[in-house]
């Protein structure tokens, strides 16, 4: 807990914010407008994770390169290190809280992850599926290599990567049976329920 | 100081808003709303101030404390800036664009094929998504693609400050490793990308050990033939093997071959006399001399195939398949139309991105 003390410092040029003073950001997170009070340097990645505690999203390497802090900004897989929260401000963004049903139902890019055994320690799991669903709203039916290409900006050290490119390939068949946005939450009354 | 505040919203409480966890060095923060706004901060700054983009390449040197510009001027809130104009004689590719939505552009691909053959290879989707074309230019990695687009079709940036604008050509805007001539104080607004003549042919080849990571080498090609189908005027430009794109004349050893039998050897020899690879953790001087040789010869066969049109301009070994559509074939690529430009729809929510159904 520390600085709150927003307001007390006045700007050094038009719309210019002085270094240490902290701006407040409004952005739409899962369709739910959120806001916090920041630093202007405050990764996307940490505002979700430390300001609005959505610890879903994950922190590797942040420098852009392991790829499990994606998230989608406005239906577009981006690093959330890679990008201020300020920058973001009055943008939406899709996290990995905002894919399955309200019932807990998974969404269909998570159930073919466990299906295929997608995943093993996790960690890299929920930047895998942000990119899986940006990928197949781009890509509803890739081939294998197509798959490999789409999902080559991820890193993962577990799998091996053959059940990760089988759960892209389960899933692209699923939400094309269903016709879902893969980047919208999962609605099993719209069918493709597993 | 709050810069902007929702209505309908919950405000978070503040927590965790102090030094732990955060990686970047501290910044004043300025997010203008207008170009003329951009260019009086960037002035009144001078060297203090650095333009944030897309923040691909910034961001990850500012996470590492590579860099610690006292102000950043950050471009997500213009409005303007923009826009890609196809004309019939260039393509014009303004700030704020982004390298997935240039590639994406059918209009683009047909005016400079150059420009999606060389996006093709840029990082990884996801990275495309937020990083702009320009931004990577100004950036002038010796190993990113486009500066070596824009030396390779003799394009142009255009600079704008307080005290005006000034147009400089790739030659002399691309001095040397993250070293570009943009000035304390100036914005680079737009890369203009000239468009290639009749039997023009080009091709981008690239090797990297993950597609979509820098590369160890990568050469773009641009081959012109005669109306034999002979070659007329040829030039590379190689990337990751210098200080910055480095530009090989090729014409001398190639002038008169036909398209179809081409003797590259000597290209190839020219080539690698004229690069300057270092050693690295991924490959050493010498694999990179190697490796630059074969690329060429590999993009010479497709960009001369281009050029005679027996051949898409996405075809070779372009990394990720054709894109959403494709192109128009070589032969039609002059369009003859007035100048189209198009602005990303959306722009209040940020909906860059253009749907391709």
């Amino acid at each position: 807990m520390s600085t709150t003390d927003h307001a007390a410092t006045a700007t050094t040029s038009p719309g210019g914010t002085p270094s240490g003073t902290d701006v407040e950001v409004v952005v739409t997170v899962n369709g739910v407008p959120r806001s916090a009070t920041v630093p202007a340097r405050r990764l996307l990645s940490d505002f979700l994770r430390h300001d609005l505690r959505l610890t879903g999203t994950h922190v590797g390497c942040e420098h852009g390169v392991c790829g499990a802090c994606t998230v989608l900004l406005d239906g577009a897989p981006v690093r959330s290190c890679l990008a201020f929260a300020v920058s973001i401000h009055g943008r939406e963004i899709t996290t990995i809280e905002g894919l399955a049903a309200d019932d807990g139902t998974l969404h269909p890019v998570q159930q073919a992850f466990q299906d295929e055994h997608g995943l093993q320690c996790g960690y890299c799991t929920p930047g895998f599926v942000m990119s899986a669903c940006g990928f197949l709203a781009d890509e509803p039916a890739p081939d294998d290599q197509t798959i490999r290409e789409g999902m080559s900006g991820n890193l993962c050290r577990c799998t091996g990567y053959a059940g990760i490119l089988a759960a892209v390939k389960q899933a692209a068949g699923a939400l094309r049976t269903t016709g879902a946005d893969p980047r919208a939450k999962h609605d099993p009354a719209a069918g493709g329920q597993r | 100081m709050c810069r902007a505040v929702g209505s309908g919203t919950t405000a978070e409480s503040a927590s965790d808003t102090g030094d732990d966890g955060v990686k970047p060095p501290p910044f004043a923060y300025h997010a203008p709303r207008t170009e003329e706004e951009a260019l009086a901060t960037l002035g009144a700054l001078g060297e203090d101030g650095k333009v944030l983009a897309g923040g691909q390449s910034l961001i990850p040197l500012l996470n590492m404390r590579l860099a610690a510009p006292p102000a950043l001027v950050d471009l997500a809130r213009l409005e303007t800036l923009d826009r890609i104009a196809v004309t019939d004689t260039h393509v014009r590719v303004e700030a704020r664009v982004t390298h997935e939505r240039l590639r994406r552009d059918e209009r683009v691909a047909a005016a400079v094929p150059l420009l999606r053959q060389a996006l093709d290879w840029v990082a990884h989707p996801v990275i495309r998504n937020r990083g702009t074309s320009v931004g990577s230019i100004a950036h002038a990695d010796p190993a990113a693609e486009l500066p070596a687009v824009l030396a390779l079709l003799g394009g142009w940036m255009q600079l704008r400050s307080v005290e005006g604008e000034r147009t400089v050509e790739a030659g002399d805007y691309l001095l040397g490793p993250l070293e570009s001539d943009t000035r304390p104080g100036e914005l680079v607004v737009a890369a203009t990308f000239p468009r290639p003549g009749v039997r023009t042919g080009t091709a981008f080849e690239e090797l990297a050990r993950r597609h979509g990571d820098y590369a160890m080498a990568g050469v773009g090609v641009r081959v012109t033939l005669d109306a034999d189908h002979h070659v007329g005027d040829a030039s590379a430009a190689f990337i990751g093997v210098g200080g910055t794109a480095i530009q090989v004349e090729l014409t001398e050893v190639l002038r008169g071959q036909p398209y179809d039998a081409l003797d590259k050897a000597e290209a190839i020899g020219l080539a690698r006399a004229s690069i300057d690879p270092t050693a690295d953790i991924h490959a050493t001087a010498g694999y990179r001399r190697h490796l630059a040789g074969v690329l060429l010869g590999r993009a010479l066969e497709t960009a001369v195939r281009h050029a005679a049109g027996q051949a898409p301009p996405d075809s070779g070994s372009a990394p990720e398949g054709p894109g959403p559509t494709e192109s128009a074939a070589p032969g039609s690529a002059a369009p003859g139309s007035a100048a189209t430009e198009s602005a990303p729809t959306g722009h209040a929510s940020g909906g860059y991105r253009e749907e391709t159904a």
